[in-house]
């Protein structure tokens, strides 16, 4: 056994292996996020005689020479993927998919970082790693911002949280699961995106509309899957410096351990800090908060290659502190007194969930897999004289049994979903507590003529103590008339219940009153929310000048049949209210992308999004949501030399005007436009790979300086009843300049 | 909730257990070159009442099956791939079936044969 594991461990550095002129690998595969090696995969180098297999653990070792660049790997039932090998340092770890795997992108020759999907039947485009080095992407809000799809908002003056958005609708109504169990939801809603660290995240799927019935009801415009680094394919040791003249400072460390031929272990750990005070606009507020979070997670994986079982063990522990606010701000003597306006944020969560998995050896089409998550999320908070506190426990399980009808072309997915949430909540005095569970059967049907047609078509029912008895059905469709041209359709249903405080917390940053307008539903006095979404898209792949390219177009509808409607029209009050009417929105998209000349590659993408809703003051469009957005990004990587290379990344965004919500009522001073003027932004990054185990990479955000003048209305008297900081549609901080470095084992 | 858990174990137990001749697992070597005979071969196979899945690798030209032994027969599935144009060893396909075969996929022509090899 001991000398099994040494052999493993000296696999694993191909740095120290003795022979020079072969190249190490393991080719393996993914269930249901359960990696595991396959063993007898065919590896050859393409149009070449030399070739071999993979071993019992799903290793192999293959003669190599420079003009071979070419490796192809193949396995039955899995797609065939060729990789491109540029040098003998590098290890193959590749995981190929299944031929069946609806939801995957086929590997092109030349990898694209994000890729759309010629053959997943939803619209859902992959973001892999490699994508997220584009950016400092210091957690998983701001690894959106190389990608049109997801918009990027900064939510307030004084917390500077980041919120995004899709189809022109809140992050509350997109499903955000980490590992497809919902982990951004209830009272982690506000921040929760900002909990994942950056290096941590492996690959992200976006599914755009509407998602499938297997991980829940909530979805409504999107969903979006984090997928994190595992211990057996992650580096060994990676180590992850950032520093940026804003003072924030972060650390990222990943240590794995492969202990046998079964399990391997990973802890990671993140820490950062931002002490330094930035005022750049002198209004005497915070530009950012100041403040440090830990974040720990160990993950144990487990995988038996011969009885089919796969595991995971996931723990993890997070301690956030944010403090905002005016500059002289001291919260030790000025916490909830009038001598200066400040705010704190103190969130503690801790987090487990167990994964097993199982795939009958005989027969590969078919498996089962159980999943279950235990979380607690205790945020405790003040924003000048208003207390907040929410304390979440939830219970997520869930049962899923994967199979055919008759053959390979019909295949189902089914099982049973059960939720427990039970919240404490003190909004200053009143106590919102309340617990809410459910429990639910879905059953997703999909057909592939392994052709130009496929469809997913799913029904859930659940059953909700607070929502009642309902359905959900879910379908999707793909057609591809022609080579590489794809027609999707969706649409289904969503619902959810809305947690009001926790999702626009940004209105404790005001001195707004909070009118909630109570008419007997089961949640805050207010009835659920549900929305039907319909979307239709086409995707065309293109060869132009012999390169290739992509264009895409979408448009997607989200129609209301209720909703909480989040009224901020009369600038001294917030209200919260049933939908009575129509609320609807429309979202149009394309997006080209191009790979101009050798390692260069183009995105542009437009963007228009009509949102209104019925007010009780009338109809109106959204505020803050522009109509028009534009997008660029390019991308270059200079050739390998002895390993090494750079890459040049810059992100262009420019954000049409957005609609303030109505001032009129305020004195002069205290009022703002009724739009926005256009905003530009402009990021960059410079990365530089000195070898396979060490890069740097320097970079900046908000280039352009562009920033929001006043940002915070009334900041000079924040105890006035026009206190308001929630009125934000540009960069509060101007360019901000960062470096970091990587390294790894 | 426990109950329903043993339940789906004990369906899934039950299903293991009779699985033996219902999931039977085979293989044998169809003539082809690329990714078209690729899904042709595998389409063939699939259109046979009592296949459950199908992969047709084409470096090795190895058909692999899992089939419903009590539904069809291994020469079921080679007639019906020798139907569409390609010939087993066991199977040939007709003169007519291979010409109408997309002229990248004529296996029988060394040509197109080495010009996939390139």
């Amino acid at each position: 056994m001991k000398n099994r594991i040494i052999l493993i461990i000296i696999a694993l550095f191909p740095m120290i292996s003795f022979s020079q002129d072969t190249l190490k690998g393991m080719a393996m595969t993914n269930e249901n996020g359960q990696i595991s090696g396959i063993p007898g995969a065919t590896v050859y180098w393409l149009d070449t005689e030399i070739g071999t297999t993979t071993n019992d653990k799903g290793w192999f070792t293959i003669k190599y020479k420079p003009e071979f660049t070419k490796l192809v790997i193949s396995f039955i039932g899995y797609k065939t993927d060729t990789i491109n090998v540029t040098s003998l340092n590098q290890e193959i770890h590749h995981i190929l998919k299944d031929e069946s795997e609806l939801d995957e992108i086929v590997i092109e020759s030349r990898s694209k970082t994000t890729s759309f999907s010629y053959l997943s039947t939803t619209n859902i485009i992959k973001v892999s790693s490699e994508e997220l080095l584009k950016a400092a992407c210091c957690n998983l809000s701001e690894s959106f911002e190389t990608n049109p799809s997801i918009d990027v908002n900064f939510s307030d003056a004084v917390t500077g949280t980041k919120q995004i958005q899709m189809l022109g609708l809140n992050s509350p109504y997109l499903l955000i699961t980490q590992e497809n169990i919902p982990s951004v939801r209830g009272a982690s809603q506000a921040y929760g995106l900002t909990f994942t660290p950056g290096t941590w995240i492996e690959s992200i799927q976006i599914t755009k509309g509407t998602g499938s019935v297997v991980n829940g009801y909530e979805s409504i415009a999107g969903q979006i899957n984090a997928e994190l680094v595992k211990p057996l394919t992650d580096e060994k040791l990676f180590v992850n410096l950032y520093g940026a003249n804003n003072g924030r400072l972060e650390l990222n460390t990943h240590f794995n351990q492969i202990l046998s031929d079964k399990w391997s272990t990973g802890i990671y750990l993140h820490a950062n800090n931002r002490s330094k005070e930035n005022d750049h606009n002198g209004d005497n507020f915070l530009d950012m908060p100041i403040g440090n979070q830990i974040n720990v997670m160990n993950r144990w994986q487990y995988q038996n290659a011969e009885t089919g079982w796969v595991g995971f063990l996931n723990l993890r522990y997070l301690n956030d502190e944010k403090q905002g606010g005016e500059l002289n701000f001291n919260p030790d003597t000025d916490k909830l007194t009038t001598n200066a306006w400040g705010s704190e944020i103190n969130t503690n969560r801790f987090d487990a969930a167990v994964k097993i998995g199982y795939v009958f050896p005989e027969i590969p089409y078919q498996s089962f897999g159980f999943q279950t998550a235990y979380s607690k999320h205790k945020q405790e908070s003040y924003y000048g004289l208003r207390t907040y506190d929410i304390e979440q426990e939830s219970v997520y399980s869930s049962f899923l049994l994967n199979s055919i009808i008759g053959d390979t072309r019909n295949k189902f997915k089914t099982g049973i979903t059960f939720t427990y949430d039970r919240y404490s909540e003190m909004v200053e005095l009143v106590d919102y507590g309340r617990t809410e569970n459910s429990i639910g059967g879905f059953f997703e049907y999909s057909y592939d003529n392994l052709d130009e047609f496929s469809l997913t078509a799913g029904i859930r029912v659940d059953q909700h103590n607070k929502l009642g008895f309902f359905i959900t059905p879910r379908i999707h469709l793909r057609y591809s008339p022609w080579e590489k041209g794809v027609f999707r359709a969706s649409f289904g249903r969503g619902k959810r219940s809305a947690n009001v405080f926790a999702e626009n917390q940004q209105l404790f940053a005001s001195n707004r009153t909070i009118n909630l307008i109570d008419s007997g539903g089961k949640i805050y006095g207010l009835d659920p929310e549900s929305a039907w979404n319909y979307g239709v898209s086409f995707l065309q792949g293109f060869n132009l000048f012999g390169r290739k390219g992509d264009i895409l177009i979408d448009f997607y509808r989200t129609d209301f049949t209720n909703q909480v409607v989040v009224d901020w029209e009369n600038p001294q009050e917030i209200s919260f209210y049933n939908l009575d009417g129509k609320s609807v929105a429309n979202s149009f998209q394309t997006e080209i992308s191009y790979n101009a000349f050798n390692n260069f590659d183009l995105k542009l993408s437009y963007k228009f999004y009509d949102v209104t809703t019925d007010y009780s003051s009338g109809n109106n469009s959204k505020p803050l949501t522009p109509n028009h957005r534009f997008f660029v990004n390019i991308g270059y990587k200079t050739p390998v030399k002895n390993n090494s290379y750079w890459m040049f990344d810059a992100t262009y965004n420019l954000v049409g005007k957005q609609r303030f919500p109505n001032t009129e009522s305020n004195p002069t001073e205290y009022q703002r436009p009724e739009y926005s003027p256009t905003t530009n932004l402009l990021n960059a990054q410079i990365t530089r790979i000195f070898s396979p185990k060490f890069e740097m990479y320097i970079g900046g955000e908000n280039i352009t300086g562009t920033t929001q003048e006043n940002p915070i209305i009334s900041a000079g008297n924040p105890f006035n009843p026009y206190f308001d900081s929630t009125m934000v549609y540009a960069p509060i901080n101007g360019a901000n300049f960062y470096t970091g470095l990587r390294f790894k084992l | 909730m426990k109950k329903l858990f043993l339940f789906l174990g004990i369906v899934l137990i039950t299903l293991s257990a009779t699985a033996q001749n219902k999931n039977a697992k085979v293989s044998f070597e169809v003539d082809g070159i690329c990714g078209m005979c690729k899904k042709r071969i595998e389409k063939a196979a699939l259109n046979t009442k009592g296949v459950k899945y199908a992969s047709w690798d084409v470096k090795t030209h190895m058909l692999s099956l899992i089939i419903d032994e009590r539904k069809t027969a291994v020469k079921t599935v080679q007639e019906n791939v020798a139907a569409v144009g390609h010939s087993t060893k066991e199977v040939a396909t007709t003169e007519e079936a291979y010409n109408n075969l997309d002229p990248c996929c004529k296996y029988k022509d060394e040509e197109i044969v080495k010009d996939h090899e390139k």
